[in-house]
């Protein structure tokens, strides 16, 4: 079954086209990479799968709800982990999550369970806490996916997780995120050619707000006629602008 | 529900912030000793408590603006707005939220400002709690006028704008610092068109218990928090619909 549907997206800021007729889908429980350069129209994707910006034409359906005509329907089944790490500085972990059980309406007894789970999922027992303002990066990141996983969302669009991390700790938040696998359709964005591969299911390839190619990141690299992703990537990409 | 969580993350993260206790609280107490003291030596009518106390219960109200102003460019810049948008909070959820956890604020530096001002010799009358209950409508104003910044300005802008250029404004055109009928002509009549004078006389008019001076300040006041208001919930819609947090 698709989990996301879209036909014919796109998105213009005056005259600039930031997204150009995307139409693909994502099937439930798989983790979906989109994957471009700066101005991609990566971000203004995800912007629009999550109600954040009306398209200009076109219309995605999440789990069949229009992003346009049923946004009330799509928030209930969507979260975001923003590029930026958007976590209330001035609050604990703890105070955090709560700050979104509270948000989603959880009662007390769910509240509680779902702290413990997320703590437990995504490691932060030792930093429960501690301020969101004074922990690492990754430890920001983790925080703000555990935020996005408290309402139990059935898609879940991570923006540029990795971003900014280092070596370490976007090994252990690939581990995370692979964890979700199955459990949750993911729609990750990321400038990172190997995190896709590793992670990824399916890839889309996008430049100047157009896809260029949707498929596994071995069916890519065969079209490609390299074993190397990053070439694969860097051919299709620069192939595409002549 | 959602309103109240979303409200009390608001408060806690005003209060966690020494500066805000230092301007919000502690700044205005500085200004009211101090001319107070001025007072002592060189008498001045308009530094006598029962005039100057008002002025600087209004005053200290400029700081809420730049609270509420900062607290909303700093959600903005880190995204978190942009994550709450997806979440099932309601324009009037975020509007509610982020004005409701200020008055408190308001209320207990007005209190202080009259406790302060009772140390220093104001009269202690049932006029003084008409004057706490007459900031909440005063406070509304201020609030939104930082709602209304902060939903268009970055931090860095919030802190010129909010905590310069309106804090100044807001105190030479409340005629606390000096008499504007002394400086008179254009000065005046801009003074006048704006709320911040209007909000000094209608609190002195209630300090002194002459309920029906309260007019026409009272209609200034809630005509531009009305105002200040709709623009602000205009603009944070706007921005909403933009999806353009940053």
């Amino acid at each position: 079954m698709d989990a996301i549907k879209i036909e014919g997206l796109s998105k213009r800021y005056g005259d600039l086209i930031a997204v150009d007729g995307l139409s693909l889908c994502i099937k439930e429980g798989e983790l979906f990479a989109l994957l471009g350069v700066n101005g991609a129209g990566k971000t203004t994707t995800i912007k629009m799968l999550s109600c954040l910006t009306a398209p200009t034409q076109g219309d995605a359906y999440l789990h069949g709800n229009s992003i346009c005509k049923d946004t009330a329907a799509v928030k209930t089944l969507i979260a975001v982990s923003p590029q930026e790490t958007a976590v209330a500085r001035g609050l604990s972990v703890r105070e955090n999550l709560q700050l979104m059980c509270g948000i989603y309406g959880f009662e007390s007894d769910k509240k509680t369970a779902k702290i413990k789970e997320l703590t437990a999922l995504l490691d932060l027992k030792e930093v429960i806490e501690k301020k969101a303002g004074k922990l690492s990066g990754g430890y920001q990141r983790r925080l703000s996916i555990a935020m996005a996983l408290i309402s139990e969302p059935k898609i879940l669009f991570l923006d540029e997780p990795t971003l900014g991390l280092d070596v370490l700790a976007r090994s252990d938040l690939w581990d995370i995120i692979r964890s979700l696998k199955g459990k949750v359709t993911i729609v990750l964005t990321t400038h990172y050619m190997e995190e896709a591969e590793a992670l990824c299911d399916r890839i889309a390839i996008m430049k100047d707000g157009k896809l260029l190619i949707c498929d596994t990141a071995a069916n890519i690299k065969a079209v490609a006629g390299t074993d190397n992703f990053e070439q694969a990537f860097v051919q299709i990409v620069k192939g595409a602008g002549k | 529900m959602r309103m109240l969580t979303f409200a009390n993350r608001n408060a806690k993260e005003i209060i966690r912030d020494p500066l805000t206790l230092f301007f919000g609280l502690g700044f205005p107490l500085v200004l009211i000793l101090l001319l107070s003291a001025i007072q002592a030596n060189i008498p001045v009518d308009l530094f006598e408590i029962a005039h100057l106390s008002p002025g600087i219960a209004v005053f200290g109200l400029s700081f809420m603006t730049l609270f509420s102003a900062t607290l909303i460019a700093r959600d903005r810049s880190s995204s978190l707005l942009q994550r709450l948008y997806t979440t099932p909070l309601t324009p009037l959820d975020f509007i509610l939220g982020y004005t409701l956890p200020i008055i408190p604020f308001a209320v207990a530096q007005s209190i202080c400002c009259y406790l302060v001002a009772i140390i220093l010799g104001l009269e202690v009358t049932v006029n003084i709690l008409g004057a706490v209950l007459f900031i909440i409508p005063i406070s509304v104003l201020f609030i939104a006028l930082g709602l209304l910044c902060g939903s268009v300005l970055n931090d860095k802008q919030v802190g010129g704008i909010c905590g310069a250029l309106l804090t100044n404004l807001s105190a030479w055109l409340s005629g606390t610092w000096f008499d504007l009928e002394l400086v008179g002509g254009v000065f005046r009549k801009i003074a006048y068109a704006l709320p911040f004078v209007h909000a000094v006389e209608l609190e002195r008019a209630v300090i002194r218990g002459s309920y029906a001076d309260i007019f026409p300040h009272l209609w200034w006041v809630l005509g531009y928090a009305a105002v200040a208001l709709l623009a602000a919930v205009l603009l944070f819609l706007r921005q909403m619909k933009k999806g353009n947090a940053t």
